[in-house]
Formats: structure tokens, C-alpha cells, sequence
């Protein structure tokens, strides 16, 4: 009796003791492949992402399939050429909003993630405004993995005290001191090729039209042809004046240098400008440069973020739902985000971890209204910003704002915004 | 023979000086771009020498170019010998096989060296998927190798057009089939033609990007592939980039710098006739 | 006895040999089966050949044209319109109202515009090239000393990739700081050309008036050649060749109210001097294969002619212009056969210089890939890239025919 009774005490704690032993193996096997287009200065942030996930799944092989080039384009093409032939990776990089809703979304080609946002309480952790540029009426699609700000003034103090100006509140103002700086020979706003005029212009649009009408032209409400659009055009028109005539032929981190080196007084960039300021050429924010929101623009965070969703027929799904288990997380955001220069969409992150710039970038994610980048493909969809490109090198060349309102127009109707 | 020193011969030599170093300069950019530290880069410097030079770029690029330089080396040299092979193949029936719609049947093929790729790239995935030859290195070497037969056709057709039909007709006397009538006369003769096709196949397949990137996975990714990587994100040091171009173009620099001069020579030899 | 490869030959030469000869019958027997053998040999070997091509056909059967033909239907359809990356789109056909659209859209003026840039780009290349690598073969010529290294050198631009090219290119051509900046260093002003950021254009020219300027353009010619066959003396010929030059001279002037608009607003189109700069970086490229060209063919001159036409008293520039280029004429037909298959490919260039989004250095090409894989309007890139193929087909079609005529009149 004693015998069995032992027994029976020792099966059931090795049956215990297996059982807790299986819990804690990972008994994730196989391999993963995502792929985004992260690479050189952005390549540290993902491997960091990465060596958390292979600490936590060693028998994943995981494979970092990156395609660099031509503005994301080139990762654009290979994604679809592989999902056209049936043969999607793990996980894919995109940006949240539009660009993943109105190309894959659409075409069903992703799977919902509301369960999994409720299962690690992201719905509590997450800005509303956020989850809202996320979903849509069928659920939640992809998993931020940072927040960079578009509307983004930069400048150095001390050459503006030179010049005998101050950062512009509008764009009003800008257009005061702006003759001011060209008489000194200075260039008032540095611009850089394509995409950073698409770019200078939707903080424009937003400091003319406010959040709530930047939201409606995107909601279907307000026209493109409406008298209050049309004045974005005409103000930008006037902006446009003010920079400088080689933009074409310049990367974004000339323009920025332009402002470094005291050739131009004020740069429009996303806060990866930060990045570079601070990585690359060693400056210190808030003493060797400074920001402030875009003219107009204070108290609205316009944003945009890089997300990770979950395709459907993914190879190895368990795998990838484990890959964004760790990106939304907080020990997954906290070490990724410092060494991007982005900011955490989570409202708990450890803000001891980032710079001056993220600290005052990460209050304002916390207080100010979020509003969506359209040159970065959160309230337009693919085809639309196609499009757009090509209106907006239409009015570099012609500076006509009807006409490019018209357009707008027409390519907003062609590409079903609003609907 | 010593040529005299005349204001002609003068003047030859300051012009192709001249145009020589406008065809340097950018390699002078290059070469100095790379060499310089990241935070030095930028463009009211670039002409300037570096103060202190970086060759730490080359090691940083090499590093990372490793596998793709390996790669690269598998691919364009597979696929080249196979094209030129090939093509030296059908150069040999085009030009001395007469059947009917010959010269039609040669129009064709020659114009599907007109094609853009961008055309046929998603139709060319969903292809190689469906035989099960995408992601690695064969069907990269597939996709090159049967592109790279317009071409190769045309040089050693060419080529071959240049050869007298009496010596191909006196080795058929003699009783010389197919191929023994290649094997014996037309392969020996061939040299010129191969390098000619060697040099151009070999540079276009090697310095190929869409292609690269799209069917390989990335194991079997060539240097263009790795280049762009390099040049890739949002914030580029420009110094790497610059750095791994040299090394991904020093191959074929070579090839040139060896076999130039058997490149005009084969260019002479016929391939150049229209 | 006569042995019998005399009789033969005798045979085959003269009926009265085959008369005259013993054993005629088993003779020509032997002589007939023997051809007979040959040409079954022949017979074979035809077959042979024909199969080892077979397989070279049937790839480029279906990886060319196959793939051609894909395209085509795409761009019957409206792939693009709606949730083009789903699984099995869904694509219906259209017609040509993809092609309707390019053609007639405002929003398409960009594409318009990239078909007048390919035209330019093409010719800058082509000629470019030619003359370029021409002047440089006729210098390496004349034997000067380190001949190979000047030669490598000017070789050496065709090993980079295209990618690699247009990096480097778009840094020297950086209206700040690039080959704007040289002048400076001898004390002579900084350039001020814009270069790929140049929104100038010159030539311009309303849309609306192609068919007048294709119609001017083809009457030139017209005359051009009415005027050589009035000289070869077939005066009838000529005029009714410059007949209807006359015509479209005349309707092209006044009768332009009758074509209907192709487009709803006038629509400036001309040469945009943002494309100097890539055409300055692809002829860098390629002048060095030319220059070998004709290196190869200046060599291939007979080395007697040099030397005779000296002791006829001909000057040197006189040699070039008589002797040398009639030779090379072959040579530039296949050099620009290379050269426009390289003008499709001038899309890496393009790109890599002034990026995605520069209108005024666009190309089709570029505007397909983008449309295409950044705009997901998979129709509509097809049909850009149908309509790229054609031009370039109208390009080389003529070269195709004269060459197949040549080779018909080199076999006969």
C-alpha cells in the first residue's frame, strides 16, 4: 500500500514535472521569413528585434530577407510579384493604414489580429486614434512596430538668432520672414527630390485645413476642388518660392545638411531627421539643433509607422504570430525604437531609453490629436499616392493650383477615396 | 618607326588625355567618396580629397558582399559558358543551314532581345514557381541563359557568316556531318566569337539587379543585390556603397584589363558586320 | 581501261563522253547513288540542325513571346481597378480603353511627355555613341603610345552596372557641388546648369500638332528622295514620289481643323533638358563598345588602302571620309541594334540618377514599373509596356527587313 501509494506520488510529479518541462521548451520549430526593406543605418534596430525573438524561439531559423532601393519600391515589387505567384513570406514589412488596407486588406490577403491585440492587451496600450488608422470595419491588420512624426520643423537656434528670425507659428509667418532670409542669401525652406515635396506639402495641408478637414478629404467629405483644398495648392505655390531651385538632384540628408551647414534656415522632415542629426553627424538635439512642430501644425501629431502584418497562407503562422507577439511588446519596442530614432506606439514605453527629441516627440504622441501622413501611406492607398506623384511633378512644373486640384480630384475618384 | 613630333601628334595626345580624364573622373569620385568617413560625405567636400583615409570601407563592404560576391561569381559564369555555348550552336545552324524560313525564324529570335524586363518579370515568377525553380541560383541561370540567346545567336551568326562556305563544303565532301563539321572546323575557328560573347554576357549578367532580387531568395542573392543593400536605408554612408561598387565592378574590370584587346580582335574577326 | 573517276567526271561534263563510255549504266549508278548518299547525309543533317535549334526556339517561344502575349491580354483588361493583389483577381476585359486613357487622360500627360523623352533618349544614345566612339577609334588609330591603356580606359565605363553608373553620375551632376563646382578651380565662374533638376524644356510643341510635325517630317523625306531619283535621271519616278509630299506639306499647313482633338486642352510637350544629364552618363557608358567597333573595323581596313590612298595624295581627312566610313557603314548598323536594345535598358540608369518621381527625366519604362508595383494598376503598366515594345519594334523592324534582304541577295 505504502509502495503504490510512493508510487503514485512519483509518477504524477514526473508527469508534472514533464508536463511544466514542455510548457517552458519552446516547441516552435521550422523557420520564419520576414521581409522588409530596413536595411544599413536602420539594419541594428531590426537585429535587435531579431535577437529577442531568436533568445525566445532558438529553434526558429529565422531569415532576415530585406530588399533595399528605389524608395521602397523595389520591396514593393518583389512582395507582389511573390504574392501574385502564390508564395508570400512569414511576415512583411508595411506601413500602417492604407498602403496594407487598400492593397491587401482589400484583396484578402491578411488575416484579422484583433484577437491577438486584445490577447496581449494592446487595445489598452495603443492610442485610440491609432487602432482607428489600423482597422477597419473587419477587424485590426497589422502590429505597429514604431511611430515616426511627419510634421517636423527642424532648425539651428543659433543661426536663426543670427538671421534675426524666429521659428514661424504659421505659414503666414513664414512667408513674412522668408523674403528677409533670400535678401541675407540665405535659402528659407531647404527641399530635397520628389517625395519631400509630397511631403512638405501634406504639413502644409495640414496647417491650412486642420486635422478634422485633413481627415475629412480622406473620409470622402471634403472635396479635392473645395475652396479650402485649392488654397493648400496656393500656399504651397507660394512656399515653393522659398527653396531651393536644385531640389531635384538632392537626397533628403543633403537638405538636411543645407540647414546644418547654415545654407538653408528651415528643413519639413519626419523625425528621422533626428536620426541622422544625431547618429550620423553627431549632433546633439536640443543643443546643436532644434525643432518645433510645422508651421500651423502644433498640437496634431501627424504619423506614420512601419508595421509587421500576418498574410494569409503564411508558411509558418506560428511562427510569425510569435514575431508579433515580440514586435508590440514592450521589451520589443524599448529596444528597437532608441536605435531607429522612432518612438514607441505604446503609451507605456521607457522613455529614460531615447534622446531629447524622442522624449518631446514621445509626449506628444501622448497628448496631441494623431493625425495620418498621406506621403507615407496612412490615409491614401497605393494607387493614390502613385498618382499623386505625378500631380504633384505637374505642379512643380506648372504651379497651377486649380489644375492640380482638378487632378487631385480625378485621381481621388479613380482610386475609390472615400468610399 | 619613330613618328615625328608634329602639332598633330601634339594635339592627338592633349585630346585623348583630356577625354581620358573626363572618363576618370567619376572613378577619381568614387575612389575618394569611398575612402572618406561617413560624416564627411557630403557635397561641398566632393572633390576634395580625404584627410584621413577610411579603408575601413572596403573591409566593412567586403564583409557584407562576401556571399553575394561568390554568388554572382557561380551565376555569371554558368550562365555565360551555357549561353555562349548555345548561342555558338544556333549561330552554326542560322549560318550554314539553309531550311526554309531560316531568316524568318532568326528575325524572331533576335527580337526578343527587345523586350524590357519589367514586362515579363511577374510572368517569369509565376514560370520558374511552377517548375519549381525559383529562389536558388538555377533559375537565375535559366532566366539569363535563355534571354542571352537572342544575342549570342546574333554575334556568332555573324561570326559564322564569315567563315567561306568552301572550307565547310570540302569537310561535307570529306563525309563530315553535323557535328563533326562544328567539332572540325567551326569550333576551332570560333575563339574570336567567344570572347566577344563571353565579355558582353558576362557583364550584363553580372551587373543584372531586378532579376537578382526578385527570383533569388536570400542565400542565392548576386552583388547587385548586396550593393543596394548597402545603399539601402534611410540614412546611407555613403562611403560603403561607393566602397562596394568598386569591389563588385573589380571582376569585370579585370576581364577587360586582361582581355581587351582579344575583344577588339573578335569584334574584328566578323561579329561586327551587320 | 579508263578509270572510272575520269569516266565520271567525264559524265558529268559531256554527253558525248556518256555516250562514248563502257558500262555506262553501272557508272552512273555508282555516280548516282553516291549523290544520293550525299544528299541523304544532307537531308539528315538538316534535321540535325534543325533540332538542336529546337530547343533554343521553344524556350524563347514561351519565355518571349508567350510572355508577350500574357502582357497583351493584361492590357485588354481592368486589372488594377479594385482589389488587384487578391488571390484570383479579378480582371475583365476592357478593350483598348487602357490604351484610349494614356492617349487622352490629362492625367496621363506624363506619360506622353516619357514617350518624347524615350525619343530623345534613344537618339542622344545612338548618336551620341556613334560619334563619340567613332572620333575616339579614328584617334587610337593613328597609333599613339600606351594605346591600350587609353583603350582600356575608355572601355572600362561598359563593366560597371547601370545602378552603379547613375549613383556616381547623379553625385558629379549635383547642381551644388558637382561638375558645376570644376570651373571654379581655374578661377572661372561655377557652372549654373540645373542639370536632372531642370525643369526647362526647349523645342516645345503642342500634343495636338504630332500629326501636322509627322506629316512635315514625312514629306521631307519624300522630297529628300524625289530629289535623288530627279538626279538619277528618272525625272517621272521623282515626281511621283514628291507628289505626295506636296500633300501633306499642303495639309499639314491648312488642314489641321479637320483632324479631330486628341486632347480636351492644349498640352506643351518638347525636349526636356533634365535628360542631357542621363544621356551624358549612358553615352559615357557606351561610347567605349562603339569605339571598339570601330576600332575593330578601322583595322580591318585593308592595310594597302591606307598606304595607296597616301600615294594618291589624299589627305588624311580625306582617306576618313572616302575610304575608312563606306567600310564601316556595316558596322554602324549593328552597333545601333546594340545601342537601342541598351536605351531599354537605360530604366536602371534613369532611376538610380534622379530617382522614382523626376518627371522630366522619366522614361516609360520607369513609369511601367511604377504603375505596375507601386500603383498596383497591373493593366495599365501592361499596356505602357506594350506600347514601349512597339516603338521599339517600329525601330528595329526596318533594320530587321533591310538585313533579311541583304542576306537573301548575299545567298543568291
Amino acid at each position: 500500500m505504502r509502495f503504490t501509494k510512493l508510487l503514485t506520488i512519483v509518477l504524477v510529479g514526473v508527469g508534472l514535472l514533464g508536463m511544466f518541462g514542455t510548457v517552458l521548451a519552446d516547441d516552435l520549430s521550422g523557420q520564419l521569413e520576414i521581409f522588409s526593406w530596413w536595411a544599413g543605418d536602420e539594419g541594428p534596430a531590426l537585429q535587435a528585434l531579431i535577437d529577442i525573438y531568436n533568445a525566445q524561439h532558438p529553434g526558429v531559423n529565422l531569415i532576415n530577407a530585406t530588399v533595399t532601393g528605389g524608395s521602397g519600391v523595389n520591396a514593393k515589387a518583389v512582395l507582389k510579384t511573390r504574392m501574385l505567384g502564390g508564395n508570400p513570406p512569414d511576415s512583411f514589412q508595411v506601413h500602417a493604414g492604407q498602403e496594407l488596407i487598400g492593397t491587401w486588406v482589400k484583396a484578402d490577403r491578411m488575416e484579422d489580429l484583433t484577437s491577438l491585440f486584445q490577447q496581449e492587451g494592446w487595445t489598452d496600450v495603443f492610442p485610440a486614434g491609432l487602432i482607428k488608422l489600423l482597422s477597419t470595419d473587419a477587424g485590426i491588420w497589422s502590429v505597429p512596430v514604431n511611430i515616426h512624426r511627419s510634421n517636423v520643423m527642424w532648425y539651428i537656434s543659433a543661426n536663426l538668432v543670427q538671421w534675426g528670425v524666429q521659428a514661424p507659428n504659421t505659414w503666414a509667418d513664414f512667408l513674412a520672414i522668408a523674403p528677409q532670409l533670400q535678401a541675407q542669401g540665405i535659402i528659407p525652406l531647404a527641399l530635397a527630390t520628389n517625395w519631400t515635396a509630397n511631403h512638405l506639402w501634406e504639413s502644409v495641408a495640414l496647417g491650412v485645413l486642420g486635422p478634422e478637414k485633413w481627415q475629412d478629404l480622406w473620409d470622402g467629405t471634403l472635396s479635392f476642388t473645395s475652396p479650402e483644398a485649392v488654397a493648400v495648392w496656393d500656399m504651397f505655390g507660394k512656399i515653393l518660392q522659398y527653396t531651393n531651385d536644385d531640389a531635384a538632384s538632392l537626397s533628403w540628408q543633403q537638405a538636411t545638411d543645407m540647414v546644418v551647414n547654415g545654407k538653408a534656415a528651415f528643413n519639413v522632415m519626419g523625425d528621422w531627421a533626428a536620426g541622422y542629426m544625431s547618429t550620423t553627424l553627431g549632433l546633439t538635439p536640443g543643443v546643436d539643433y532644434a525643432w518645433s512642430a510645422s508651421a500651423g501644425t502644433q498640437g496634431v501629431f501627424m504619423m506614420l509607422s512601419d508595421s509587421f502584418g500576418l498574410p494569409k497562407g503564411a508558411p509558418d503562422r506560428d511562427n510569425a504570430i510569435a514575431w508579433l507577439e515580440i514586435l508590440g511588446s514592450k521589451a520589443g519596442s524599448d529596444a528597437f525604437n532608441p536605435l531607429k530614432g522612432s518612438i514607441s506606439a505604446r503609451t507605456d514605453s521607457d522613455l529614460s531609453l531615447y534622446n531629447a527629441y524622442s522624449q518631446s516627440a514621445a509626449h506628444d504622441w501622448q497628448n496631441d490629436i494623431v493625425a495620418g501622413s498621406l506621403a507615407h501611406g496612412v490615409v491614401a492607398n497605393e494607387g493614390f499616392m502613385n498618382d499623386f506623384a505625378t500631380v504633384m511633378e505637374m505642379f512643380l512644373t506648372s504651379r497651377d493650383p486649380q489644375q492640380a486640384a482638378n487632378a487631385c480630384d480625378a485621381i481621388a475618384r479613380q482610386n475609390g477615396i472615400g468610399e | 618607326m619613330t613618328t615625328k613630333i608634329t602639332w598633330a601628334r601634339v594635339l592627338l595626345y592633349a585630346t585623348l588625355i583630356t577625354v581620358a580624364a573626363v572618363y576618370v573622373m567619376p572613378i577619381y569620385m568614387t575612389v575618394i567618396t569611398a575612402l572618406k568617413n561617413p560624416a564627411d560625405i557630403n557635397l561641398d567636400t566632393a572633390w576634395q580629397v580625404p584627410p584621413h583615409l577610411n579603408w575601413g570601407s572596403f573591409s566593412q563592404a567586403y564583409d557584407k558582399l562576401g556571399p553575394n560576391i561568390m554568388n554572382s561569381v557561380i551565376l555569371a559564369v554558368t550562365a555565360t559558358i551555357l549561353s555562349s555555348m548555345l548561342g555558338s550552336l544556333n549561330g552554326y545552324v542560322f549560318s550554314k543551314w539553309q531550311f526554309k524560313g531560316n531568316d524568318i525564324v532568326f528575325t524572331l529570335v533576335l527580337f526578343g532581345m527587345f523586350i524590357p524586363y519589367q514586362i515579363i518579370l511577374i510572368p517569369l515568377f509565376q514560370t520558374l514557381r511552377r517548375i519549381h525553380m525559383y529562389g536558388g541560383l538555377p533559375g537565375l541561370i535559366l532566366a539569363h541563359v535563355v534571354y542571352g540567346l537572342p544575342i549570342t545567336t546574333l554575334i556568332f551568326r555573324n561570326f559564322y557568316a564569315q567563315i567561306p562556305s568552301s572550307l565547310t563544303e570540302s569537310a561535307q565532301i570529306d563525309g563530315a556531318g553535323f557535328f563533326k563539321l562544328y567539332l572540325s572546323v567551326i569550333f576551332p575557328l570560333s575563339i574570336p566569337g567567344f570572347v566577344v560573347t563571353f565579355i558582353w554576357q558576362f557583364t550584363q549578367i553580372w551587373n543584372e539587379f531586378l532579376w537578382g532580387i526578385t527570383l533569388t531568395k536570400y542565400s542565392a542573392n548576386p552583388i547587385t543585390v548586396g550593393l543596394a543593400q548597402l545603399a539601402g536605408g534611410q540614412a546611407v554612408s555613403w562611403n560603403l556603397p561607393m566602397a562596394g561598387s568598386i569591389i563588385a565592378a573589380i571582376p569585370v574590370l579585370l576581364i577587360y584589363i586582361l582581355m581587351g584587346r582579344y575583344f577588339i580582335r573578335g569584334l574584328l574577326a566578323g561579329s561586327v558586320k551587320g | 581501261m579508263r578509270s572510272p573517276a575520269r569516266t565520271e567526271s567525264a559524265n558529268r561534263f559531256s554527253r558525248e563522253g556518256a555516250l562514248a563510255a563502257p558500262s555506262l549504266f553501272s557508272i552512273q549508278y555508282r555516280t548516282h547513288n553516291a549523290l544520293k548518299e550525299v544528299k541523304v547525309r544532307l537531308t539528315r543533317d538538316r534535321i540535325i540542325a534543325f533540332s538542336v535549334l529546337l530547343p533554343s526556339l521553344i524556350l524563347i517561344a514561351v519565355f518571349v513571346y508567350g510572355f508577350i502575349g500574357q502582357t497583351v491580354y493584361i492590357s485588354l483588361t481592368d486589372w488594377g481597378k479594385g482589389a488587384a493583389l487578391a488571390v484570383n483577381p479579378q480582371m475583365h476585359l476592357i478593350g483598348f480603353d487602357n490604351y484610349k486613357e494614356l492617349f487622352t487622360s490629362f492625367l496621363h500627360g506624363r506619360f506622353r511627355q516619357d514617350l518624347i523623352n524615350a525619343f530623345f533618349y534613344t537618339v542622344s544614345l545612338v548618336l551620341g555613341s556613334l560619334a563619340l566612339g567613332l572620333f575616339l577609334a579614328i584617334l587610337l588609330d593613328r597609333e599613339p603610345r600606351g594605346e591600350g591603356i587609353f583603350r582600356t580606359i575608355f572601355l572600362y565605363p561598359m563593366s560597371l552596372s547601370f545602378i552603379v553608373t547613375g549613383t556616381i553620375w547623379r553625385w558629379l551632376l549635383a547642381p551644388e557641388g558637382g561638375v558645376n563646382v570644376l570651373p571654379s578651380f581655374i578661377g572661372l565662374p561655377a557652372g549654373q546648369f540645373r542639370w536632372i533638376s531642370s525643369r526647362e524644356q526647349i523645342l516645345t510643341f503642342d500634343w495636338q500638332s504630332i500629326p501636322a510635325i509627322t506629316a512635315i517630317v514625312v514629306s521631307l523625306v519624300l522630297i529628300f528622295l524625289a530629289v535623288r531619283t530627279w538626279r538619277k535621271g528618272t525625272h517621272k519616278r521623282a515626281l511621283i514620289v514628291a507628289f505626295p509630299a506636296l500633300l501633306l506639306i499642303l495639309w499639314a499647313v491648312f488642314g489641321q481643323r479637320m483632324v479631330p482633338q486628341m486632347l480636351p486642352i492644349p498640352e506643351r510637350h518638347g525636349f526636356n533638358l533634365a535628360t542631357i544629364g542621363v544621356s551624358i552618363a549612358a553615352i559615357w557608358q557606351f561610347s567605349g563598345y562603339t569605339m571598339a567597333l570601330y576600332l575593330a573595323g578601322l583595322r580591318g581596313v585593308p592595310v594597302g588602302l591606307h598606304e595607296a590612298a597616301r600615294l594618291d595624295g589624299a589627305t588624311e581627312i580625306q582617306y576618313y571620309m572616302r575610304v575608312a566610313f563606306p567600310i564601316l557603314k556595316p558596322i554602324t548598323l549593328s552597333a545601333v541594334i546594340i545601342l537601342a536594345h541598351i536605351s531599354l535598358k537605360m530604366f536602371a540608369l534613369i532611376f538610380a540618377m534622379a530617382g522614382p518621381d523626376n518627371a522630366a527625366t522619366d522614361h516609360p519604362a520607369v513609369l511601367m514599373y511604377l504603375t505596375t508595383f507601386r500603383g498596383n494598376k497591373f493593366a495599365l503598366g501592361a499596356s505602357i509596356a506594350v506600347i514601349l515594345f512597339l516603338l521599339v519594334a517600329l525601330f528595329i523592324i526596318p533594320y530587321l527587313i533591310s538585313s533579311y534582304r541583304e542576306q537573301r541577295r548575299r545567298a543568291s
